[in-house]
């Protein structure tokens, strides 16, 4: 067995769990932007792994500039999609989880009103 | 590439797909549940991810590698619909305050 492919099995069961734990947080945390951050950053890592498994297995030059190319796209919009849903959801009046202590948000949109 | 009998890869990515499956199926109980629009949004930017893997995880099991192609425009889409969906509701907010 080439070792490309025990390579590619790591990498896909590191992808499969980040992916795992991305689903769970998103169902089980209690507030919005919590949940964004478990989707964006656990998501965008599964995903990652499981593309560089796809780049290690193989041999033609065009898949893997393609997987390369799509972690690439990935890891730079992931950040700016979940930064639009965020605003457009604080603006929107969603609240925030009844714990939190610091909303530096909202004393700046104070600030700027007086 | 076709895999090769009892290659451990097989095997991995067989199990890979069960939980892929099985992650789709939790983000989808958010997509159903969500209090409000912006979670709904975020459980399919998160379905899009997750499908965007298990496209690229059964283009390993099959040795399909032309598959790639979907998933790279799948990652495309998905940012754009998440990005259409965040400036409609931004947009929503402002007419609902103008009454």
């Amino acid at each position: 067995m080439p070792i490309s492919h025990i390579i590619a099995s790591v990498a896909l069961i590191a992808g499969a769990f980040f992916t795992l734990v991305a689903a769970i947080g998103v169902v089980r945390l209690p507030d919005i932007l919590m949940r964004m951050h478990a989707s964006t950053k656990a998501g965008t890592l599964g995903t990652g792994f499981i593309l560089l498994a796809v780049a290690v297995t193989t041999p033609d030059f065009g898949v893997i500039t393609r997987a390369i190319a799509t972690i690439l796209f990935l890891v730079v919009t992931a950040p700016v999609a979940a930064h639009l849903i965020g605003r457009a959801s604080y603006q929107n009046g969603n609240k925030l989880w009844k714990n939190t202590i610091v909303d530096e948000l909202q004393d700046h949109i104070d600030k700027s009103k007086k | 590439m076709i895999l090769a009998e009892n290659d451990i890869l097989g095997w991995v990515s067989y199990g890979v797909l069960i939980i892929l499956s099985l992650s789709l199926a939790i983000a989808t109980v958010r997509l159903i549940r969500g209090p409000s629009l912006s979670d709904r949004v975020i459980a399919l930017d998160l379905i899009a991810f997750i499908t965007v893997g298990f496209i690229a995880t059964f283009a390993i099991y099959s040795g399909k590698h032309a598959l790639m192609d979907a998933a790279t425009v799948l990652a495309l889409v998905a940012f754009l619909g998440t990005t259409a969906f965040a400036r409609y509701i931004q947009n929503a907010r402002k007419e609902s305050t103008k009454d």
